[in-house]
């Protein structure tokens, strides 16, 4: 019941709304595919699209990389391996907003922000960061991939851990190298714990908000909107220019790629346990 | 397998400064809320003389403490009923044969793909329909139950043997009983990960109360966070401390629930 009227229902009426234009007050105006195609001829919605999915390309590979290093020489620490995962999980309890604001300060011109403050004594020029249309996302990208990390270690280990040792000591002893193990036992063995990671956090960095939202000044999405993820315009459109059907259509787009990637996983997924079989 | 010694010590020494790394804007974050204003500039880490001038002042200026109680109320609510009626609906899945079990828990399972954010616009509809925005309640309901939370509940139930609910049946017990003093302490590792996640979740959560609240006394945490530091503008100071009290309760949840909270991650990584 409950999933049907809170969770089921609301879905099916945001795909209406995509269709329809309403600013919340007047009634509802079927209109077809116009916010549609308004979507298309809007270049605002394509930069954003970008933004979404260079947050996507550059955050999912360095992070899982990151993560699986970590991950794998943290697995053989013999002493203080709690306290050190601890180390690397503390930072994905915060609240993003918290650490939003925390980082907009390490990012400040000089004389105030922290990472220009050590660039000068280093004898480096200062850097714009979150005020350059360039550098902002990456710099935006570096907070969530330090928020994120923790979690994905933690999985990582999780899988690794699932590896028999023995199996390890047997390559060992057959004369594998370090590099052929890791190639042929440890990723085969890791790869539901890779695609479970691969997923969340494409989802996560997808649907990235909170982060954006409070690091870039007022909200706005940085400068020129080279910041802005989809979700962000979603909630521009809806919430501040109470444009409830364009925001829909862009839900829906958002749900598309999400929805997209889902079947992915259940392909991978599924392909892995007839490999396995056979 | 094993690298040389000198190997390990210099890895665990990078681990070590990584882990250093990961935690320093924590670290920033509380020394510079323990700083007066004109010490921030400053370079150095450490306060020279710390105070808590900072906290005394942001909750005497700003209604912190309530948005503390709101986010508390919120966040033990929800997840109280999380835990709840996700188990009992998980334990209804895994257990009893009924026409079109299959349907509702595809249904349920479909749920988990549909994004927050696609459903936000339609809640504030609802919401707004039922006279819900700007109260509790409408911060709440959304998060009452939740599909992940079914799915996990329902495969740790699969795992309970039926001949046990069989013998407390013989026995006389209600069925509601079985389910309350039978079946639900079996899958406690769940239901601690389980809470731990509403938890957390709801105490994070920033774009539906963002939008669902519009009078200072009902924001949340983050959303009050938000506003205040939006408000301070160039006072970091102030702005530290605000993020300090935001953070330091997940802090300290953490620190006591260390364990329980790694296995539950490790258990729902491994089962999702």
């Amino acid at each position: 019941m409950f999933f049907a009227v809170v969770r089921f229902w609301p879905a099916v009426d945001a795909m209406m709304l995509s269709v329809s234009r309403w600013n919340l007050v007047g009634p509802r105006q079927f209109v077809g595919l116009a916010n549609y195609e308004r979507m298309a001829g809007d270049p605002v919605f394509w930069q954003v699209l970008g933004n979404t999915f260079e947050y996507l390309l550059l955050g999912l590979p360095v992070s899982l990389v990151l993560a699986f290093v970590i991950a794998f020489y943290l697995d053989r620490v013999e002493y203080g391996q709690g306290l050190l995962r601890a180390l690397y999980f503390l930072p994905h309890l915060t609240t993003a907003t918290a650490m939003a604001w925390v980082w907009r300060w390490f990012y400040q011109p000089p004389p105030v922000g922290l990472f220009n403050a050590w660039l000068g004594a280093l004898g480096f020029g200062a850097q714009p960061f979150l005020r350059s249309t360039t550098q902002a996302l990456p710099a935006v990208l570096v907070a969530a991939i330090w928020a994120a990390l923790g979690f994905q270690v933690v999985i990582f280990m999780a899988g690794l851990k699932a590896i028999p040792r023995s199996y390890y000591e047997a390559a060992a002893i057959d004369g594998a190298g370090f590099w052929q193990i890791l190639r042929e036992i440890t990723l085969p063995l890791l790869a539901p714990s890779v695609v479970f990671l691969l997923i969340t956090t494409s989802i996560g960095l997808l649907r990235i908000f909170d982060l954006v939202y409070n690091i870039t000044a007022g909200g706005e999405g940085g400068p020129l909107n080279a910041t802005k993820p989809l979700v962000l315009s979603i909630y521009q459109s809806a919430f501040a220019r109470m444009d409830m059907g364009y925001a829909s259509a862009q839900t829906v787009v958002l749900f598309v790629i999400l929805l997209a990637l889902s079947l992915l996983q259940m392909r991978l997924l599924r392909g892995r346990d007839e490999g396995g079989r056979g | 397998m094993k690298g040389g010694r000198p190997g390990r010590i210099l890895a665990f020494t990078l681990l070590l400064l990584g882990g250093v790394v990961m935690v320093t804007p924590l670290l920033f974050m509380l020394a510079t809320s323990l700083k007066t204003g004109d010490e921030v500039y400053a370079l150095t880490f450490l306060p020279r003389a710390p105070t808590l001038e900072n906290y005394v002042d942001i909750l005497t200026r700003s209604p912190f403490g309530r948005w503390f109680a709101v986010s508390f109320t919120v966040s033990t609510v929800s997840t109280l009923s999380v835990l709840f009626f996700d188990s009992l609906v998980g334990y209804t899945l895994a257990k009893f044969r009924f026409r079109g079990r299959g349907v509702v828990f595809v249904l349920i399972l479909s749920t988990l793909m549909i994004p927050t954010e696609m459903l936000v616009i339609p809640w504030y509809v609802m919401a707004k329909s039922m006279g819900w925005l700007d109260t509790l309640w409408g911060i709440m309901f959304p998060g009452l139950m939740s599909g992940f939370g079914v799915f996990l509940m329902r495969q740790f139930f699969l795992g309970v043997p039926d001949a046990l609910l069989d013998a407390a049946r013989i026995d006389g017990l209600g069925e509601f009983r079985i389910f309350w003093e039978v079946a639900l302490p079996l899958v406690a590792p769940a239901l601690s990960a389980l809470a731990i996640f509403a938890f957390l979740g709801n105490w994070t959560a920033f774009l539906w109360p963002l939008i669902v609240t519009t009078s200072p006394g009902l924001y949340t945490v983050p959303v009050g966070l938000a506003s205040l530091s939006g408000e301070f503008q160039t006072d970091w100071e102030m702005i530290m401390t605000g993020a300090s009290i935001a953070t330091i309760p997940t802090l300290l949840v953490f620190i006591v629930l260390q364990r329980n909270i790694i296995r539950g991650i490790m258990l729902t990584g491994l089962k999702g």
